[in-house]
């Protein structure tokens, strides 16, 4: 019943969304007198119902282990702890693309249900390409991956979730990835609204920017808490593999964050129109390419689907309808739109415009680093791209934006004199110079780690200057947001940055009672013992750990075995201090040693500040959590303003006051 | 209309042709060694047991093409191949065994059990060979031509329908 019941609710919302598109085309066309426009809202609310109750009715039957459903069957285990249950909802092709599809309609939803400011023509324009887009993935979910498929037998055990899954990671990394890519959906449909009714200006700005902005935070957080979980999870010590399904999720990131910057140079200067739209397009249409790239099994990833070549065409047909679609409308219609108010090269504008073409450089150096093996195996020749080549040609960009986003913020609107901000040039640069040169004198290490290094204490200390002066009870949340934002990025850049130039690493074979020193560290092997969990065997070593004369603390690193389905994993070990982490890892039997006892494979890594790379993307999201509220907050503060002065033009036509009617009504301050 | 707002339409136009005729290919899932139509490395190992010989570069060198089987006592593929090994050395092969991390004890035992198709097996305790002739995982078998060129890697254990193709490799390898 629940899986009749799921199926009833996805086909009732992919119905829900022909009439949305319909009703919002309708309203386009006929300049939104159509009396068929005013069903495109409410068909965006239920559509939002209606696709979250399918994906909890899914979650239910994942809860249930209910093995009449395929989905079920195959990815789920009726041993498994509940948590995994539920998160394995998600860990797999068809419950994944139900959670995208939920999330797609529920942003759809909320806009519907929220955005009053927008002009209706140009909200029936957006609210059709929203139902559009939903539209296509309803078909995909519906027509080649069916969640609730039933079995004709049901299973008498399903086959259970990949072990490395069967983390608490899962919970968090996927959910709030999909927010973060979904949600840029609105942005898309926005601009795409705003690029039909040719509505692009300030106020439409003022409108996109808050869904950026929450997508954006959400993508932050979901990429930080990935980022987080390869590295302790797949045991390989590193936090970025420049793996193709990583780098699909860094390029909406990358958009987005070019978005949300060149929507404020638009909200607050009205410049900046074609490229805004473009980045809205751009920032969507990565996370489609994404979607494709991971599910198409066109690239090799860790993140692989079970491959299918007829849903990666059945995407492909999804992406060349919406961004080939949105790319024609926007050749077509940008040229009608004018670039907007001019300004120095020397401004905020300035600076926003120079960071945006480096975030945009670095979008265009990953995407070919990603697609350069696609197109070189259609010649028969197998690369791999990895970091060779990304960190050098990133860093290309990256250093002179993280150059200018130090500098940026001081600057004034439209035109500034750099002059002006002598002092805090001159502090910067100095900063940068004598890190630089005090890491050069205490070691070799490569250039890359020490420009990061400097950098991230010389960004550390600017992203606080735009508070210079300013009496800080008075200065707005949102600023708080970008120099808490911007900070983020310097805590994150040091500890990349740290982590690849200060990291220790021992590789030995040792017995139990021996005993190993990495960077100040002493690390005894006491014992190796097997242990068994819920679904799983495992070797666990007992390892001490100590620094300087403090108590040692036991480390417990694990080589796991699942038992459904069969696969090992490494389940390593870490302590964390506030300057790094000692990360452990126990590997195969190694041989004996001269006196008979087992030796086993130890691995061991100090890593000096590596946790300050998500302590920095927590940061950087955080911001964007400010900015947001500190935005709602102006918005609401205006709305009221505006309300109570209609109340009070309102209360004296009700009087009839014909002196108060005819004289200048006294606006309250916006 | 300006030509630059359709420059991101062209690029779009372009991947999608590209991933439309890549999703067409079949996807090769292994990756073949490096090392084919190159020379063997140099190698000599130690006779895995006692009682017959180790096995280096120069065994490989005239005469007829030869085979190379990588595989190991521990290793349960190997099980499985050792009949459509005995097969080829039927057929008149002369197959060269290299027999990765094992103890001699051990190696007797599995050739007391399953048959022996080798006339020389050397000992590859660290893997070295393994990795300098780029070998993904045992078992593999190499054809191997008569001036010690690799000519043919075949990954993953020999099969009965490998066991043609294979003769057919060791014919184009004369």
């Amino acid at each position: 019943m629940i899986a009749e019941l799921g199926l009833a609710a996805l086909w009732l919302s992919t119905a829900l969304a022909v009439l949305q598109m319909v009703s919002g085309a309708l309203g386009l066309k006929d300049g939104g007198n159509s009396q068929f426009a005013i069903y495109a809202r409410p068909a965006a609310v239920v559509q939002a119902f209606l696709a979250v109750l399918a994906f909890f009715l899914l979650l239910y039957a994942f809860a249930v282990t209910d093995l009449s459903i395929k989905l079920v069957a195959t990815n789920s285990h009726s041993a498994k702890p509940l948590i995994y249950k539920l998160t394995g909802t998600w860990g797999n092709h068809e419950g994944s693309m139900l959670l995208w599809v939920g999330v797609l309609a529920l942003s759809g939803g909320l806009l519907a249900g929220l955005e009053r400011r927008l002009p209706e023509k140009t909200m029936s324009a957006t609210l059709a390409v929203q139902g559009f887009v939903a539209l296509g993935f309803y078909a995909f979910l519906l027509l080649s991956s069916n969640p609730f498929e039933r079995l004709p037998v049901p299973a008498i055990e399903g086959g259970g979730l990949n072990p490395l899954l069967q983390d608490i990671g899962l919970a968090i990394h996927p959910p709030t990835l999909y927010i973060g890519y979904v949600g840029l959906s609105v942005a898309f449909s926005l601009a795409m609204g705003a690029l039909m009714t040719r509505q692009v200006n300030p106020n439409f700005a003022k409108i996109l920017r808050p869904w950026v902005l929450g997508a954006w935070v959400f993508l932050t957080f979901g990429i930080t808490a990935g980022s987080y979980w390869a590295y302790y999870e797949l045991g390989w010590g590193g936090w970025w593999f420049w793996d193709p399904v990583e780098n699909a999720s860094l390029m909406p990131w990358l958009a987005a964050t070019a978005l949300l910057h060149s929507v404020s140079v638009l909200a607050a200067r009205d410049a900046l129109r074609t490229w805004t739209i473009m980045l809205g397009v751009l920032a969507f249409s990565m996370s489609m390419l994404g979607t494709f790239l991971v599910r198409s099994g066109v690239l090799t990833s860790v993140h692989a689907f079970a491959v299918d070549p007829e849903r990666g065409s059945f995407i492909l047909a999804l992406l060349c309808l919406y961004i080939g679609g949105s790319l024609v409308i926007f050749a077509l219609r940008a040229g009608s739109i004018s670039e907007g108010k001019r300004f120095s090269v020397t401004s905020r504008e300035g600076a926003l415009v120079f960071n945006n073409v480096m975030l945009s450089a670095i979008l265009a150096i990953v995407l070919l680093g990603t697609l350069y093996p696609l197109l070189t195996e259609a010649f028969d020749v197998r690369v791999s791209v990895g970091p060779p080549y990304f960190n050098p040609a990133g860093a290309i960009f990256a250093i002179p934006m993280l150059m200018v986003m130090a500098i940026g913020p001081l600057l004034r609107w439209k035109e500034d004199k750099p002059a002006r901000i002598q002092f805090e040039l001159a502090l910067v640069a100095s900063v940068v110079i004598a890190v630089i040169a005090l890491v050069a004198i205490l070691g070799d290490y490569g250039i890359l780690p020490v420009l990061g290094l400097a950098l991230s204490i010389g960004l550390a200390i600017a992203a606080f200057l735009p508070l210079r002066g300013r009496r800080l009870r008075l200065v707005p949340v949102a600023t708080w947001g970008m120099v808490c934002a911007h900070f983020g990025v310097a805590v994150a850049l040091f500890g990349m940055a740290s982590e690849s130039a200060f990291t220790e690493e021992k590789l030995a074979a040792v017995a139990p009672g021996d005993v190993e020193e990495v960077s100040g560290w002493t690390i005894e092997l006491e014992s190796v013992d097997p242990v068994a969990g819920p679904n799983w065997t495992a070797i666990e070593a007992s390892v001490l750990a100590s620094r300087d004369d403090e108590a040692p603390t036991r480390l417990a690193p694990q080589s796991r075995n699942f038992w459904s389905p069969p696969q090992p994993t490494s389940e390593s070990a870490l302590i964390t201090r506030w300057d790094g982490q000692l990360y452990v890892v126990i590997g195969d039997q190694a041989g004996v040693d001269a006196a008979g006892n087992n030796r086993w494979q130890l691995r061991v890594w100090w890593k000096p500040f590596v946790t300050f790379i998500w302590y920095g993307g927590l940061l950087v999201a955080f911001g964007g959590i400010l900015s947001i509220a500190g935005r709602v907050q102006v918005d609401l503060k205006r709305r009221r303003a505006s309300a109570m002065g209609q109340e009070r033009r309102d209360d004296l036509d009700a009087l009839g006051d014909a002196d108060a009617a005819d004289g200048p009504v006294s606006e309250p301050a916006e | 209309m300006r030509i630059i707002f359709a420059i991101p339409l062209a690029l779009f136009l372009f991947f999608a042709g590209l991933a439309a005729y890549m999703l067409t290919q079949d996807k090769a899932q292994t990756i073949p060694s490096q090392m084919i139509e190159q020379p063997l490395p140099e190698f000599s190992l130690q006779p895995a047991l006692d009682g017959m010989p180790g096995a280096s570069k120069s065994d490989f060198i005239g005469g007829e093409p030869r085979l190379l089987n990588i595989w190991a006592s521990w290793c349960l593929p190997c099980i499985a191949e050792a009949p459509h090994l005995e097969r080829l050395k039927d057929e008149g092969v002369d197959i060269i065994g290299i027999a990765v991390r094992d103890q001699p004890a051990a190696v007797a035992d599995f050739l007391s059990r399953y048959g022996n198709p080798y006339s020389r097996i050397g000992a590859d305790d660290i893997s070295a060979l393994m990795l300098e002739i780029g070998a993904s995982g045992v078992p593999e078998t190499y054809v191997i031509d008569a001036q010690g060129n690799i000519r043919y890697q075949h990954i993953g254990d020999v099969r009965a329908e490998t066991v043609p193709l294979l003769l057919e490799k060791l014919e184009e390898a004369r």
